[in-house]
């Protein structure tokens, strides 16, 4: 898409005139430059000069004198340090993994289902809509934390009807723990896909009823339609999602691993040195659950690949 | 006879099921029901959260108390708007959503046009480094921006804030300039062209042509930048309060002192002696009185969301952040 726009702009500005197409294109280039310079500034300053900041300061123990910082090169002692004598740091990141690949594909499936249902023609689209997107709204950190605290995450009723009992009962022994927990965390769960669902309404309002009119001519039923369109339609926003979700989950305040990077960065005997090499650890795992996703649901069935730049605009 | 009833039960069908395009009664009832019992779901926290802050102590503690409270009481209020300082912590936590929003939105916008509606040089590689400033989580900056901050005298003001926003590097400021590039990109080009025939400059085609036209992702990045500055507890506690998380005599916003409730409690208990020790006994601050200062803290957002979400879910159909 943005490719093929991008070409559909060069004949406008060719069409002008022979001689002053050069200065024409150059200088609308420059004006565009312009347009992007804060940013540019933005990025060099906040980000990338930091970044190569977080590296040193990762091979590095910190210490904090009167006179300043002090740095003295340790390499890859810090990393070792986390792993070696560190209790907690590993423990947290792999719960945390486990976490995300267990919450992941539930909150895509909520979020879609969701999205569907509000797709459906019914009346009183605006007071589900206003309701459903509430969450985004409230949840954070704190409020969250308040709301687990006195209980209102959870439903009475599973427990109620021996949920607990049954999934004692029929689910094997290791994935018993991680089941109970998901339905300890069912609602925080559907409590996260506001913005996922947002994106896969969007999606969905996106695809062109006649495709559907055309597949019940043909003798589809919805359920085909779902496999046959829907799904193939808004594979994209899948991919979106999915990213949305994991860097949403990863910097979730409600998340235990950066608070253990925040503590040691504040701990003296600890320092900035470990926090920064936590934090690289960190990155580089969700870096990971994230190709994990790309590789999952970016490539188109044609062997196409999706068109990054174009699909990630969609995000709200 | 069996070819009768066949038909019959067909036509029960297509009346009860639907038929492909055509939904029936039952699946439209289906639908309802889906709709209502998640929409519960998500009404439900609020509602009890809402309940309780209105209850006094006795219906605390009465179990047959569930959803209607026997006496509503505003001093659960009372005590959640002393205890957060909210007169103090109020025009903070505005402030610290307020400019960095505005700033966010500003520059994103900015951001947005230039790449989407001008041959920018390198145009490709900015909009990668844009997607790996969304995907790398900004942990990994913590340290060295803190180091930044406190070399400039910046700690403890909302400037840590400010500045980043006002350069685009604020939160999550990637998402907003994908969602403006995408906006601008479907305003007609002709529009342009008009415009420059008629000898406007870029500036005024800028502001006189694609602003206008942009209104819903204004809204939208707006209202999720304000809601997200507002929620966020991480950095600002950090960049705020510096060494000591939970010092309170420095710049603080209504969220922090929700996360520091308790704390603040024990705190303010001991100088108030009078309420705090007929509350529980000993200072802790009990079920209504945190849900009083949770719904004080998200207030200012459903009034906002509230005001703002037909544009909001009007934004949503007008394509904008849909693509294509």
């Amino acid at each position: 898409m943005k490719g093929f726009q991008g070409k559909k702009k060069v004949p406008a500005a060719a069409g002008k005139g022979s001689g002053r197409h050069l200065t024409m294109s150059r200088k609308k280039s420059l004006v565009g430059l312009l347009f992007v310079t804060p940013w540019l500034a933005g990025f060099f300053v906040f980000f990338a000069s930091p970044l190569l900041q977080a590296v040193n300061y990762s091979l590095n123990k910190v210490t904090i004198t009167a006179a300043g910082r002090k740095m003295t090169y340790v390499g890859i002692g810090n990393y070792q340090d986390i792993f070696l004598k560190d209790a907690y740091f590993v423990d947290r990141l792999l719960n945390f993994l486990k976490e995300i690949i267990l919450q992941l594909p539930l909150i895509l499936v909520f979020s879609l289902v969701i999205a569907i249902l509000l797709n459906q023609s019914v009346k009183g689209k605006g007071i589900f809509r206003t309701l459903f997107f509430l969450p985004i709204i409230v949840v954070s950190g704190p409020v969250m934390q308040m709301l687990i605290s006195s209980g209102s995450t959870t439903i009475p009723l599973i427990e109620q009807y021996g949920l607990y009992e049954m999934i004692e009962e029929t689910v094997p022994k290791f994935l018993r723990e991680p089941v109970t927990g998901l339905f300890g965390e069912l609602l925080l769960i559907l409590w996260y896909s506001g913005v996922p669902t947002l994106i896969f309404l969007a999606g969905l309002q996106k695809i062109d009823t006649t495709l559907y009119e055309a597949s019940y001519m043909d003798g589809a039923s919805s359920w085909v339609a779902f496999w046959k369109i829907v799904l193939p339609s808004i594979r994209g926003m899948i991919l979106i999602n999915s990213i949305y979700v994991t860097v949403f989950l990863a910097t979730s305040e409600l998340n235990e691993v950066i608070d253990l990077i925040r503590s040691n960065m504040l701990n003296a005997s600890k320092g900035f040195g470990i926090a920064s090499a936590m934090a690289w650890l960190y990155t580089i795992c969700i870096l990971a659950v994230i190709g994990l996703c790309y590789a999952l649901f970016g490539r188109t069935r044609d062997g196409e690949k999706p068109k990054k730049s174009g699909g990630k605009g969609r995000k709200p | 006879m069996k070819k009768k009833f066949a038909g019959h039960y067909a036509s029960l069908r297509a009346r009860l099921v639907g038929r492909p395009g055509h939904r029936g009664w039952l699946f439209k009832a289906m639908i309802y029901v889906l709709l209502v019992s998640i929409g519960f779901v998500y009404l439900y926290p609020v509602l009890s959260m809402f309940v309780t802050s209105l209850m006094g102590l006795p219906d605390l503690l009465d179990a047959a108390v569930k959803w209607v409270p026997t006496a509503v009481t505003l001093d659960n209020y009372r005590e959640a708007l002393d205890v957060m300082r909210v007169k103090e912590t109020l025009i903070n936590s505005v402030v610290g959503a307020l400019l960095p929003a505005l700033a966010q939105t500003a520059v994103c916008a900015l951001t947005g046009y230039g790449l989407a509606r001008y041959q920018v040089p390198l145009k490709k590689l900015i909009i990668g480094l844009l997607i790996v400033t969304f995907v790398v989580p900004p942990y990994v900056l913590l340290v060295p921006n803190y180091v930044m901050f406190s070399d400039y005298g910046l700690l403890g003001t909302l400037k840590t804030l400010i500045y980043p926003a006002m350069l685009g590097q604020g939160m999550k400021s990637a998402i907003f300039v994908l969602i403006f590039m995408q906006f601008f990109r479907q305003t007609p080009l002709s529009l342009d062209e008009a415009a420059r025939v008629d000898g406007a400059g870029e500036a005024r085609i800028f502001f006189g042509i694609a602003v206008p036209l942009a209104v819903p992702a204004f809204i939208i990045s707006f209202l999720f930048s304000f809601v997200w500055y507002w929620n966020e507890t991480y950095f600002t506690a950090l960049y705020l309060n510096g060494n000591n998380i939970g010092d309170t005599t420095k710049v603080s916003t209504m969220l922090l002192e929700l996360q520091n409730f308790d704390a603040m409690y024990k705190q303010r208990v001991q100088q108030v002696a009078s309420w705090g020790a007929s509350v529980m006994g000993e200072s802790v601050a009990n079920e209504a009185v945190k849900m009083a200062a949770t719904v004080i803290t998200i207030l200012p957002l459903l009034i906002l969301y509230f005001c703002l979400q037909k544009y909001f879910v009007e934004g949503i159909d007008r394509t904008g952040i849909t693509g294509e």
